[in-house]
């Protein structure tokens, strides 16, 4: 009977009438959003696809035909070095991705399946890493480093931004670990499996998805980073893209049209990344914060 | 028939039974912490504890720390009219983020709805500048925001429709509030997300049961939809904040903290005095109160929120 009542409020003509003003208001709305967010994106590319001289004559207006010049010196001049940076930065993003997903995973199988003295001391003490996000801990951080001899160093960059990853990432994994049904470790068990068996045959084959988002979320994360990159490299050669992005602004900052290219093509990856990642990125941001 | 006198064995191969199995087990569980807790130890736990004992020093960062003042940097951070003018840009920051852009954030998440036909389209677009890293945000506003109206886009649409041309970043009134615009433009998408995710977990039938009971939109709204998406609010604003207090790499980029100090944030000051003055002890100390800070916004919150989850029967 609701569901009769329903139908015919449906098609009638005036709630026909609502439902595509509602529409329209609603696509009003998101589109305005859309052009807001796509302004500075939009003026960015514009500026980065003239030469010095158009950008100085007519600054917004759309570059036609576009001019390849300035995509062409970054990527083709060493003095440049966006390839070294380039290098520098996936080196780095590959280092801290594998290390977050072995290290957070056999952290996490332990916290989601074993039992043992000390556990709710130990994950506790992973929880707080939560509350200290490395924007707050960022000096102390570089003091520990120089002791070690890690300033200067990739390296350096690398365990650091891979031990301020180990909380959030463990909470992540834990989630997806727990849900896993305990009748199959009781099964793998009955099998003959050892620990280490059940871990490797079974659950981490599982929980691929997880382990995928994970990864995903840490690429971005990495390859964004700039604080540490900022503390911990001085030396140019080693510079990761964010950092060295910021610095060609600093020292080319007259020449806007030639920055915008070096900004856009450094926004490149990530946007090209994100267009296929999308769905990993999304559902770790959401199990993340949900979660944790 | 073969396999019932194995049965009593399924005890012995369970791990953890006998004695031999038990210390394997627990070999297992210190090798697999092992590298967590090593990394985690060294780089997050050690750095704190340690800056407590340099925030004791007047120290330049050259040798040993040996000018013990006590509790001076802490007192003397309380008293530089910069630190709370940080302090205050900090408060503008979480105010504005609360009141402001988690409010927009939530309109977008219902109007984009369950149903919308692009809601994936919108989704995104509205979370692609949060991919982007903050250097990219950053920089992109900086030239939008630039004082010449033939530089910067947003003057030469004031001039265009009228008004007059503003140094956004070099106003001491101005340029926070630009500074904001920057910060919602990157990060409204985030708690969109959240809630739209939000919002997919209340089941569609509580809301069209209080349809039928006779609640209108906006009934609907705030007695349903609103306290259903409690946990998922209580999450955003705990973000929210935390990510305001240690906001960085915008403002560092955008102005330096300047014009004049008017944009400082706590991290800016830290940096300041960490990495460019090289007063290591004071740095240290501003570290201690900004970790102060965190812990005791995340206590006193997570005792404060601690609510019925409506939803966990589902």
């Amino acid at each position: 009977m609701i569901t009769d009542e329903l139908v015919v409020e449906r098609h009638h003509p005036r709630a026909r009438w609502r439902k595509f003003a509602t529409r329209f208001f609603q696509y009003f709305i998101l589109s305005i959003i859309v052009v807001i967010v796509f302004v500075p994106i939009v003026i960015l590319v514009f500026g980065a696809l003239k030469t010095r001289g158009e950008y100085l004559s007519h600054p917004y207006t759309v570059p036609i035909p576009p001019r390849w010049e300035n995509i062409t010196l970054i990527l083709g001049n060493a003095s440049y070095s966006f390839w070294p940076m380039m290098r520098n930065s996936v080196f780095v993003m590959l280092i801290v991705t594998a290390l977050v997903v072995t290290v957070c995973s056999l952290a996490a199988f332990v916290f989601a399946r074993m039992q043992f003295r000390g556990k709710g001391l130990a994950f506790n003490l992973f929880t707080l890493g939560l509350m200290f996000p490395i924007n707050v801990a960022i000096l102390p951080v570089y003091f520990v480093l120089r002791q070690i001899d890690l300033i200067d160093n990739l390296w350096g960059v690398i365990v650091v931004q891979t031990a301020f990853l180990l909380s959030g990432n463990i909470m992540i994994l834990r989630g997806f670990f727990t849900a896993i049904p305990a009748e199959l470790q009781e099964a793998a068990y009955i099998d003959g499996c050892t620990v280490v068996d059940f871990f490797l045959r079974i659950l981490l084959p599982l929980a691929r998805p997880a382990l995928s988002t994970v990864a995903a979320l840490t690429m971005i994360i990495s390859w964004n980073d700039l604080l540490v990159p900022l503390v911990v490299l001085n030396n140019d050669k080693l510079w990761t893209l964010p950092l060295g992005t910021m610095q060609f602004q600093g020292q080319y900052g007259q020449d806007l049209s030639l920055v915008s290219a070096f900004v856009a093509l450094s926004a490149l990856p990530t946007i090209i990344f994100y267009i296929f990642a999308e769905r990993q990125i999304v559902s770790g941001l959401t199990a993340g914060a949900i979660k944790g | 028939m073969q396999n019932l006198p194995t049965i009593p064995n399924i005890f012995k191969l369970k791990p953890g039974t006998t004695g031999r199995k038990k210390n394997k087990e627990r070999l297992v569980i210190f090798l697999f912490l092992l590298p967590a807790i090593v990394l985690f130890i060294i780089f997050v736990v050690y750095p704190i504890i340690q800056s407590i004992y340099y925030s004791l020093f007047n120290w330049k960062g050259f040798g040993p720390a040996v000018d013990f003042v006590g509790l001076d940097n802490f007192t003397n951070i309380l008293k530089d009219r910069v630190f709370i003018i940080a302090l205050r840009n900090v408060l503008f920051i979480i105010a504005f983020s609360l009141f402001l852009q988690l409010p927009l954030s939530l309109m977008l998440a219902v109007l984009v709805g369950r149903d919308l036909p692009g809601r994936v389209f919108f989704r995104v677009i509205f979370f692609m500048p949060y991919v982007l890293s903050e250097v990219i945000a950053a920089l992109m506003w900086l030239f939008i925001l630039n004082p010449d109206p033939e530089r910067g886009f947003i003057n030469a649409v004031i001039v265009f429709l009228g008004g007059e041309p503003q140094a956004w970043l070099g106003n001491t009134s101005l340029v926070m509030p630009a500074i904001f615009v920057a910060l919602t433009w990157k990060y409204f998408g985030y708690h969109m997300l959240l809630f739209m995710t939000g919002l997919q977990n209340i089941p569609s039938e509580i809301e069209e049961a209080g349809r039928i009971d006779g609640a209108n939109r906006f009934q609907n709204f705030f007695y349903i939809t609103l306290p259903l998406l409690r946990s998922t609010i209580r999450t955003s604003v705990y973000l929210s904040v935390l990510g305001s207090i240690q906001q960085f790499i915008v403002v560092w980029i955008m102005t330096k903290g300047g014009p004049v100090n008017a944009s400082e944030t706590l991290a800016t000051y830290m940096y300041r005095f960490g990495f460019v003055r090289f007063q290591l002890g004071y740095g240290s100390a501003v570290a201690i109160y900004m970790f102060l800070l965190c812990l005791m916004f995340s206590l006193i919150y997570q005792r404060l929120t601690r609510q019925p989850d409506y939803l966990s029967g589902y």
